[in-house]
């Protein structure tokens, strides 16, 4: 490129220099690869289609150096701010993007392996050869996947043995410390179920502290032929963090995942989630709530992919926006050649809380299969009067009666989560982000 | 002393006006009947009084209990004692029933100044007020008239009322869409709530109601006012007779006032 590199490029490129080798020559040689790519493209701006809703021409202004490890190693975080109910087995806890054996519980569970990415790579790199080698287009619409290949130096590798039925749900944590202002810290998840296993995680993001801070994580989730996996997704960080994350879910024949997710926190969030189904007979579910207040901005971008035959996915997102805020959903359902019989639906609704927030949702249907069910549907609506004017005509104050009518707007998407404690947990912390405030009762 | 005592009360909705001079005055423990041809402005007196959007007064006053009632926000209305029985009761999806109640009978306990009803205490009072309505407290389960039959979404307003025991309670059209046996409840369910101090607007189209919920007066309300007052008798008259008669007391009526047909 032509152009001066901005504030933002500039920074990352030279915190590259200071990353120690990792001493793995394909790795290594990865990560320059990854760097030269994010180098050369930059972050995507307006004209690029993908980032459309999404402009980062303020985050290209700011300078991010990479968040001490020292610092974070040592920084004290108290466990019971990421604490969840229904969620007390096993746990692994990243603190500016550094494992915190501390804070973190690994072993004891039959038949699960849960390990630190940097340890994994220590003692036997080459099983993990394929998935950190693998290459992301060029292109700034993937900047975040370059920048995260090229800094994410520890992370998660779980891998759930063929047949066996984890009970209680794995915790996968993020914080943001908060304590060290203008930094960045990137996590990378590597997540393989095995044939015929049963596992449920969860994925938290929260902030210690309000520090300015980028985040990001990519997340690889292989469920294997006829496993069963369930992943909740959890972001409540503070709304001084920028967050991006790209999940990628490949299910292979009968298999099925089910991705719930609930997005509170955060000032600018990206979260691209997409799913393959590369087997016949397999199933994709996702359901989803952002509720947005303030200058926040979410934005999400949901990709499912039909490869193979009799196939079958559903998504259904709720979009709640108060303030000033923007929220921005784009769905996409892609069938391809051959993929017949695939059964594909995706709902976006959305209420505008506010005179001056916004929401963007684009349903997308490409069908290249014969013998296919798709249907999709977004809107874009407000409280309904009458249901409003009934609930304060027996007595439940206008601020309350917005409250309950935007929480049951949400129920859809969280009522099918299998957790009762942890469903409830996220029916509270929805109802202690809706702008009315609290409900009473 | 009057419960309700409305004055000379105008009211437009959508810049149309339907209230054009309507005075009345209840005392506790009076049924009164508002009857009186489509359009005649029933429903936007029930509005009006319960504070609906979109209904602008434009001139009069409605004193409750001596408070200047269209002051109120809709749910201090409802805190103050105002109940009105919907003719079209909203279905709310995802807002359980119960949920729904405890939070309104609290929510109107707190404005009183008074403790909040827990669970447990709440239950009692509601499998107490389920006996009286006939309900099953199947309905209680469910999320807010959603899936209701009509005659289900009446009773479910009944049971609200019983619940939340208002001073006044404006049924707008209640018999409307109920068949007979439904209308027999619904009026059961009202009359076991009758009461020396709790007062009853009853709004309807027909006289067939009033068989089973005996109203102390009946009013008919024509272009906007009150043009004649009686006992039950003048229901039964305008069952048989209809409201053309009322052209011969009241000239300034004019003949769509009285037959409902457009303006």
């Amino acid at each position: 490129m032509t152009q001066a590199p901005s504030p933002f490029v500039r920074a990352a490129l030279d915190a590259a220099s200071a990353l120690p080798e990792s001493g793995i020559a394909w790795l290594d040689a990865a990560r320059r690869d990854n760097l030269q790519a994010f180098a050369e493209a930059g972050l995507p701006e307006g004209r690029n289609e993908a980032w459309k809703y999404t402009p980062l021409r303020a985050l290209s202004q700011r300078a991010f150096a990479v968040a001490d490890a020292a610092l974070a190693r040592d920084v004290a975080i108290d466990a019971a701010s990421f604490a969840l109910p229904g969620v007390d087995s096993a746990c692994i806890v990243f603190v500016d993007g550094v494992f915190r054996a501390d804070l973190s519980a690994l072993d004891g569970i039959d038949g699960v392996s849960l390990a630190p990415l940097a340890a994994a790579l220590k003692e036997q790199p080459e099983p993990l050869r394929f998935a950190l080698a693998s290459r992301y287009r060029r292109g700034a619409a993937d900047a975040f996947a370059h920048l995260n290949a090229a800094f994410a130096t520890d992370g998660v590798v779980l891998r759930i043995a063929d047949g066996i039925d984890v009970a209680k749900p794995l915790h996968i944590v993020h914080v943001s410390s908060g304590g060290q202002p203008d930094t960045a810290w990137h996590v990378r998840v590597l997540v393989e179920a095995g044939q015929g296993s049963r596992a449920d995680i969860v994925e938290q993001f929260v902030s210690a502290g309000e520090a300015n801070q980028l985040g990001t994580v990519v997340a690889d989730y292989v469920v294997r032929e006829s496993a069963r996996l369930g992943v909740v997704l959890l972001q409540a960080a503070s709304t001084a963090t920028t967050l991006v994350r790209r999940g990628h879910v490949r299910l292979e024949a009968n298999a099925s995942a089910t991705v719930h997710a609930l997005e509170v926190g955060g000032a600018l969030v990206r979260h691209e989630l997409t799913a393959e189904l590369a087997g016949d007979h397999a199933r994709f579910d996702s359901r989803g709530v952002f509720a947005l207040d303030g200058r926040q901005h979410i934005d999400t971008q949901l990709e499912v992919r039909h490869n193979a035959r009799d196939t079958a996915s559903d998504a259904l997102w709720r979009g709640i926006a108060n303030g000033r805020s923007r929220g921005v959903f784009r769905g996409a359902i892609v069938v391809a050649e051959g993929a017949d019989g695939s059964d594909a639906s995706l709902s976006n609704k959305n209420l505008l809380l506010s005179g001056s927030a916004e929401i963007d949702t684009k349903p997308e249907l490409e069908i290249y299969a014969d013998e296919v069910k798709a249907a999709h549907g977004a809107t874009i609506g407000q409280l309904d009067e009458r249901s409003l004017f009934y609930l304060r005509s027996r007595g439940i104050p206008l601020a309350q009666a917005r409250s309950l009518l935007t929480l049951a707007f949400c129920r859809a998407a969280l009522e099918s989560l299998p957790n009762e404690a942890l469903r409830e947990h996220l029916g509270d912390l929805l109802v202690a982000h809706l702008p009315t405030g609290p409900s009473a009762g | 002393m009057h419960m309700l005592k409305i004055d000379n009360l105008h009211a437009r909705v959508e810049g149309k006006e339907i209230l054009k001079g309507l005075s009345l005055e209840v005392k506790p423990g009076e049924v009164h009947a508002i009857m009186g041809p489509n359009g005649a402005g029933k429903s936007t007196l029930g509005n009006v009084l319960a504070g609906r959007e979109g209904y602008e007064v434009t001139a009069g006053s409605v004193l409750f209990n001596g408070v200047d009632l269209l002051a109120l926000e809709p749910e201090d209305r409802a805190a103050t004692g105002v109940f009105l029985a919907f003719q079209y009761p909203v279905e709310i999806p995802g807002v359980n029933n119960t949920y729904f109640l405890r939070a309104a009978l609290n929510a109107q306990r707190k404005f009183r100044g008074e403790d909040e009803l827990d669970s447990m205490r709440f239950l009692k009072l509601v499998r107490e007020k389920l006996k009286v309505m006939q309900i099953s407290d199947e309905l209680l389960h469910r999320a807010v008239n959603e899936g209701f039959s009509g005659g289900e979404k009446k009773r479910n307003e009944i049971f609200q009322m019983a619940v939340l025991e208002p001073k006044l309670a404006i049924l707008d059209e209640t018999d409307s869409g109920l068949d007979i046996d439904a209308l027999k409840q619904v009026a059961e369910g009202v009359n076991a709530l009758r009461s020396p101090d709790r007062s009853f607007l009853v709004v309807t189209h027909y006289q067939r109601l009033l068989d089973y919920i005996e109203p102390d007066f009946v009013h008919v309300l024509a272009g906007g006012r009150i043009v004649e007052s009686g006992d039950k008798n003048l229901a039964l008259k305008l069952e048989e007779q209809g409201y053309a008669w009322l052209a011969d007391t009241h000239p300034e009526l004019r003949k769509a006032d009285l037959t409902g047909a457009p303006a």
